[in-house]
């Protein structure tokens, strides 16, 4: 890595400490992005179609057209995001050159291809990448990812899978950091960790780049129950503009997120939101059409 | 004792750079947090979201009158967007300090960057700045001085009450500007202040937030 890609590299890093405490909407229209702005959201994730209607049309999902991602740019301050397939590099260079703030590499999309990411490193605009623990992470990290979100199970409104791979990290995080050294290398081929980065992470007993959850979240306890597991800051994808009153229930979010440590503050802001977006039982999915399945 | 205002941001990053220096710190997220303290920190994030949550819980008007009653500010980055009189394009939020600040001035994040600068005021030595889709200063009124002009801008800039900066120290190693900032509330660092943390690196944050 040349110190030109290192730099950029910890700007990118730094840039996404910044969104700490904060939660990112999807939004697939200009009148959703500023309902996201306005309820304080620290990003939206520009899409056609959030990722409970792609479950329910099915086919192809791909990058969403240019024209309406720069629509969304042109009609909010926040910094934008939006989604590339799993490996396909011409699509992230496609985003880049429109200037986005953040692309996210997205088991949400159709995968384009089923051995590689991209490699992120070639890029100067920040990545964020899912996973669902700690091998998948840091190989996303060692790939040039400046950000990480647990995968969750995108578009169910169901919380579950954010926890299980919320939960699944720390685990490991934990194991790494008590095992004796000669335990280590065996513990990284074993569940696939990038042995430098595994070092790091035993140093410092947490991912080296921000971690956000995402993947099911649907009410500002959802997002309280995250940022207690320790979560960084939040994603909320069809949750939000799914359910009976987007404007609340964004803004009740962005609150629960800022105070989820306290409960008196978080009855009042779950008080009165309306219906959330209808869940799905996780085990009424078929394996094959699981998204958080995807990615390698 | 010192306050991060804790909504949203780079708050652990501060943390970490008062605890360097030895100076009390605690992180503040509801008015009754603001007693006691001689200074405040509003850190980096995003001020959209800043400017709605310190609405939502009326920490503005707390953070207001605790101004009024001396407590002295310190903006960075978003934070100073939170303390300037006007937003260039938009109405001011805390309307703490005598300047314009316009968001993004640099450009986008393509555009953010590293640069070192002399402040003989501040230190000896040279110290890393971290510019990260930064605004700029560009217009400051009587009660305020400049400090710091950075690729022909306004960077840092300074009144009785507040002081901002328009980069971020707590992402560097220099602890200069906290250990001034410190000075200007009138708490004394405990540890030997130096300008720059010797074993500080870009993780440093993350003891403050293991899992």
């Amino acid at each position: 890595m040349t110190d030109k890609k290192t730099d950029r590299f910890t700007l990118n890093v730094q840039l996404a400490q910044m969104l700490k405490g904060g939660v990112i909407m999807d939004v697939t229209d200009v009148a959703q992005a500023r309902i996201a702005e306005d309820a304080g959201a620290v990003a939206v994730m520009a899409l056609e179609r959030v990722p409970s209607d792609i479950r329910k049309q099915g086919g192809v999902a791909r990058m969403s057209d240019p024209d309406m991602i720069e629509k969304i740019k042109a009609a909010v301050s926040i910094p934008v995001m939006a989604k590339a397939r799993i490996g396909h590099m011409v699509e992230a260079q496609i985003l880049e050159a429109l200037k986005i703030d953040y692309i996210d590499e997205s088991e949400v999309l159709t995968p384009a291809d089923e051995e590689c990411h991209i490699d992120k490193m070639q890029f100067s605009i920040p990545f964020v990448c899912g996973a669902r623990n700690l091998g998948e992470a840091l190989r996303r990290i060692a790939e040039g990812a400046a950000m990480i979100r647990t995968k969750g199970e995108a578009g169910t409104g169901n919380v579950v899978e954010a926890v299980r791979h919320t939960r699944t990290m720390n685990r490991e995080i934990r194991q790494l950091q008590n095992m004796p050294m000669e335990e280590v290398v065996p513990f990284c081929k074993n569940n696939g960790l990038p042995y430098e980065l595994a070092l790091k992470v035993r140093e410092l007993g947490r991912l080296p780049v921000v971690n956000f959850a995402a993947g099911g979240l649907a009410t500002p306890a959802d997002a309280a129950l995250l940022m207690q597991l320790g979560c960084d800051g939040v994603f909320v994808g069809s949750g939000i503009f799914k359910s009976d009153n987007p404007a609340k229930r964004a803004k009740a979010i962005v609150q629960a997120t800022t105070y989820f440590n306290d409960p008196k503050k978080l009855l009042k802001f779950s008080k009165g939101l309306g219906e959330a977006m209808p869940g799905i039982e996780i085990s009424t999915i078929p394996e094959n059409e699981r998204l958080a399945n995807r990615g390698w | 004792m010192i306050g991060i205002l804790d909504l949203q941001g780079g708050v652990l990053e501060h943390l970490d750079h008062l605890q360097r220096l030895g100076i009390p710190a605690r992180r503040v997220k509801v008015a009754t947090e603001l007693k006691g303290l001689k200074g405040l920190i509003l850190p980096g994030g995003e001020s959209t979201c800043l400017r709605r949550l310190l609405a939502m819980e009326k920490m503005d008007d707390a953070i207001r009158a605790a101004a009024k009653r001396g407590l002295k500010l310190w903006g960075t980055c978003a934070g100073a967007i939170l303390l300037a009189d006007e937003i260039v394009g938009e109405t001011g939020i805390l309307k703490l300090m005598e300047i314009t600040v316009e968001r993004n001035a640099y450009g986008s994040q393509l555009d953010s960057f590293n640069c070192l600068v002399s402040i003989a005021e501040l230190a000896p030595e040279p110290l890393p700045l971290v510019f990260i889709r930064a605004p700029v200063i560009v217009r400051t009124g009587k009660s305020v001085r400049t400090l710091l002009e950075v690729k022909g801008k306004i960077a840092a800039a300074e009144s009785d009450a507040a002081l901002v900066t328009t980069f971020h120290p707590e992402l560097s190693p220099t602890l200069a500007f906290h250990a001034y900032f410190a000075h200007k509330c009138g708490v004394r660092p405990t540890t030997k202040t130096m300008a720059l943390a010797p074993d500080w690196s870009m993780t440093s944050w993350t003891r403050l937030a293991k899992v």
